[in-house]
């Protein structure tokens, strides 16, 4: 039992203590250069705007939560059919990596404003910047997992007479799944990067559109609340995906 | 049973297949028949098309010229009546033994249409296969957790769940070690001997050959022919300490010298 709790505890201290030591630092290091608090407020500054403003933070922070939320979930349902499709055809793979690569070239932000000219300013463009942001990651490593099947798991298969949907399910998807939840981390943060850019200049909610009233009005120390909140949202979807991962996929990280 | 139709039958094979763009003549008019429930096995130097021929039978392959036929059938695609080992146990990793065992049940006809109704019955026909096989409690041990020789056992309750008529292997222990291997020759010999399937495997091993079969193909180097077929007349069921008896030293060197002709013949 108490080696369980030390287990636990050494999971849980590392990141805890690293997260303090990096506010710590920036505390002392406003405090002994005297920097302006307009410039960069101290942590326990952000914190005190925090607390003030909970109350016109959460309904924004909840928007851009759902946001990215809904914009991941697009992105995860396209880009799992999309792998299995280059991954599966070496056609499709020729065919449509370059314009993948194409895509995720685009700087995201640069979108923003065309999708307020086709969708008006709302919600919409926002999703669709967290969706095309987080797509790339999820369909090139799903296409990795699958293109890299190992032949004899699939002759197994196909000495069985299984079909070609049938090896997708029993092989491909299941060697696929390692990889797709390594994608799943990075395109959630990534999605709520996309949120919060579209936010910006593109919505009437969101933690995004906070920060611009806030700066607008020299709130500079509302801005960075914002800031941490979707920090802290990130780390939270992170955790939620790695425990699916732990749960899931087990079988890939055998060596604990 | 004696004028039956053969169980495998080849028909003056032929394959060539490109390799790198190269043309690559792998077997040439081999033609050989396997009687229903009889254990051949085919040896010859290595890249002589032994795979190749499994892979014709297996139906994962077409054959360039000539015809394979299964019961009078030829092949044309996977068939439902073959299980196969190969070299590798090439387990799913994600699945743990008994699920790995029930694949096939999974997958081929009639048993996927009752996987779920009878899952019961097929899981505890697992059970028995992996006793048999000696893998008792490993049932839910991922493939990580079993040594080689284990996981190549889990690999033959696969190849046989489904009760094919015909059982391939491909040098199904080429990868062990010496014990573990002629371990597993006593293993194979019981489950052949409980479900009497006809069985056709390829292994360069002559001792494992003469150990297992009741006839050894030889093959001659690429493009593979037969140049040998030779009935071994031992009692059964062997013992590992038959292996050092004359009767089977002198098998094993009459095999040995049809491979060196083999290995220096046709090299022009």
């Amino acid at each position: 039992m108490s080696q369980e709790l030390r287990y636990r505890l050494s999971v849980i201290a590392p990141p805890v203590v690293a997260i303090a030591l990096f506010f710590l630092v920036w505390e002392l290091g406003c405090w002994a250069l005297r920097v302006d608090e307009f410039v960069l407020p101290r942590p326990s500054v952000a914190l005190a705007a925090y607390l003030k403003w909970q109350h016109a933070i959460w309904p924004n922070a909840l928007q851009t939560l759902m946001t990215t939320i809904v914009g991941l979930a697009i992105a995860i349902a396209l880009g799992v059919v999309l792998g299995a499709l280059i991954g599966y055809s070496a056609l499709m793979y020729r065919a449509l990596y370059p314009v993948l690569i194409a895509f995720n070239s685009i700087p995201k932000a640069a979108l923003v404003p065309v999708f307020v000219i086709w969708f008006g300013v709302g919600t919409l463009p926002a999703i669709l910047i967290a969706f095309l942001i987080s797509f790339f990651p999820i369909a090139v490593n799903v296409a990795t997992g699958i293109a890299t099947v190992e032949p004899e798991l699939r002759d197994v298969l196909r000495s069985l007479g299984a079909s070609q949907f049938d090896i997708f399910r029993k092989v491909g998807f299941p060697r696929a799944a390692p990889y797709f939840f390594a994608s799943l981390k990075v395109a959630a943060t990534l999605a709520f990067v996309g949120s919060v850019i579209a936010e910006l200049g593109a919505a009437n909610s969101g933690i995004g559109n906070l920060m611009v009233i806030a700066s607008a009005r020299f709130e500079v120390s509302l801005v960075f609340a914002g800031l941490m909140v979707v920090a802290a949202m990130g780390i939270a979807l992170y955790a939620v995906f790695a425990a699916l991962e732990r749960r899931l996929v087990a079988w890939a990280y055998r060596s604990r | 049973m004696t004028h039956a139709v053969p169980c495998v039958e080849l028909r003056n094979v032929s394959l060539i297949y490109a390799s790198d763009g190269k043309a690559v003549h792998a077997l040439e008019n081999v033609s050989f028949s396997v009687p229903q429930g009889a254990f051949v096995a085919i040896a010859g130097p290595s890249g002589c098309g032994k795979t190749t021929i499994l892979r014709l039978v297996s139906g994962l392959m077409p054959a360039t010229r000539g015809q394979v036929l299964i019961d009078g059938q030829v092949v044309r695609g996977p068939q439902k009546k073959v299980g196969m080992a190969f070299q590798n146990a090439s387990l799913l990793p994600w699945r743990t033994a008994l699920q790995n065992v029930l694949l096939p049940l999974e997958v081929v006809q009639p048993h996927r249409a009752q996987f779920r109704a009878r899952r019961k019955e097929y899981e505890e026909e697992a059970h028995r296969l992996l006793r048999i096989v000696g893998l008792d409690g490993f049932a839910d041990k991922p493939p990580y957790q079993l040594s080689g020789g284990m996981q190549q056992r889990v690999a033959l309750c696969r190849a046989l769940v489904h009760q094919p008529e015909i059982l391939l292997l491909d040098e199904p222990f080429a990868a062990l070690d010496a014990f573990t291997r002629e371990e597993l020759w006593g293993v194979l010999q019981d489950l052949w001997t409980a479900r009497r399937c006809t069985v056709l495997m390829v292994t360069h091993d002559l001792r494992e050959a003469v150990f297992l079969a009741d006839r050894v193909i030889v093959m001659s180097r690429r493009p593979g022919t037969v140049i040998s077929d030779v009935s071994i007349n031992l009692p059964r069921p062997r013992t590992l300490a038959d292996t050092f008896s004359p009767q089977f030293v002198d098998y094993v060197h009459t095999l040995y010298d049809c491979i060196g002709a083999a290995r220096n013949g046709s090299t022009s």
